[in-house]
């Protein structure tokens, strides 16, 4: 019997690809932004939210991911930017590869800044980089508030929790202070927005969230240049 | 429940890197998973077994090392293993510590067999 040392990454094989999509990123001065939530937190809600927000000269793109039908892609089009549809036929995750082919369809430079909206699953997507400039986790007040402790690695591994669905905080037992101090046991580092689609409470900082990024890769690549 | 997935990742990974031995037959491949990898060990296990079964590859066995989450506390430099999810120094209380380890998803080693192709 012989020992054949690998000590190797099992998903190396992804993240050398999601290396070559962060590649063509930063070439292509890409803000990328991965949403990840269980089902039914709203990910479409807010993107449809944040796409309504942006003057139609802004260069803003989707990747949305489903295991069936094109209804989301439906959703976000109606705001005139572009969308594309990956369903993966059973998959319970985007990966890497799936983001590289989406983006194959597009010219570089159509857009600096994608937001892919990745399948509702709080615990697959976790594993695996698309490439993106950050993970986002998404937590209505409508599940539990001790989720960030049952599902560890996406919050451990997201820069921002987004908190949703906050109109409803009167109608349901879901304490908010509890929910924050859960993400920040695992993720001290995690920054948090809270915010309702419904009635556009904390979409700002949301947004500024976004363009404080954008700025910081700008400033980034002027460095470079 | 992606571990099917994360299964035939750690197999196709693990064939490629026998091919290179053709004197040698696969027996064992080693993993080391960490508590915050979001992967389940014991799905994983069974679906490893499903993929391997009735296939030319029985009787591959995986065995996986699992690993908890360290941290490390810059101020006294004590690498210590959470429990309870608490991320303070229990060394000088520091409540700042630096995530170490603990999201692994790695392939260790493979385990070999003699085997001469042809012979009985």
């Amino acid at each position: 019997m012989s020992q054949v040392p690998l000590e190797r990454k099992v998903l190396s094989e992804n993240d050398r690809i999601a290396g070559q999509v962060r590649g063509r990123f930063a070439q292509d001065g890409v803000l990328c932004l991965n949403l990840i939530s269980s089902p039914g937190s709203g990910k479409t809600t807010l993107l449809e939210s944040t796409l309504e927000a942006f003057s139609a000269n802004e260069r803003v793109a989707v990747l949305t991911g489903d295991i069936q039908t094109e209804n989301d892609a439906a959703r976000l089009r109606r705001f005139g930017f572009p969308v594309r549809q990956i369903t993966t036929g059973g998959t319970c995750h985007l990966d890497a590869r799936m983001v590289e082919r989406a983006l194959a369809e597009w010219s570089p430079g159509a857009f600096d800044l994608l937001f892919i909206e990745n399948v509702g699953n709080l615990v697959c997507p976790a594993s695996y980089d698309l490439g993106e400039a950050a993970k986002i986790v998404v937590l209505s007040v409508t599940e539990g508030e001790d989720k960030p402790l049952k599902y560890p690695a996406i919050f451990l591994k997201s820069k921002l929790l987004v908190l949703s669905k906050t109109d409803l905080l009167p109608y349901v037992p879901f304490n908010i202070a509890a929910a924050e101090d859960n993400a920040r046991r695992i993720n001290p580092a995690i920054e948090i927005v809270k915010l309702s689609c419904l009635t556009g409470a904390g979409l700002d900082s949301w947004q500024q969230w976004i363009a404080e990024r954008r700025r910081g890769l700008k400033a980034r690549a002027e460095l470079v240049t | 429940m992606h571990e099917l997935g994360i299964a035939s990742s750690v197999l196709r990974e693990a064939q490629q890197e026998a091919q290179k031995h053709p004197r040698a037959r696969l027996r064992m491949v080693k993993l080391r998973v960490g508590e915050m990898s979001g992967v389940n060990p014991e799905a994983l296990h069974f679906c490893f077994e499903v993929l391997v079964r009735d296939s030319h590859l029985e009787p591959l066995q995986l065995e996986i090392e699992s690993c908890a989450r360290q941290q490390r506390c810059p101020a006294c430099a004590h690498i210590f293993r959470v429990a309870n999810y608490s991320l303070a120094c229990p060394q000088c209380g520091e409540a700042k510590t630096e995530f170490v380890s603990g999201d692994e998803l790695e392939l260790v080693s493979l385990e070999m067999e003699d085997y001469e192709p042809g012979a009985a």
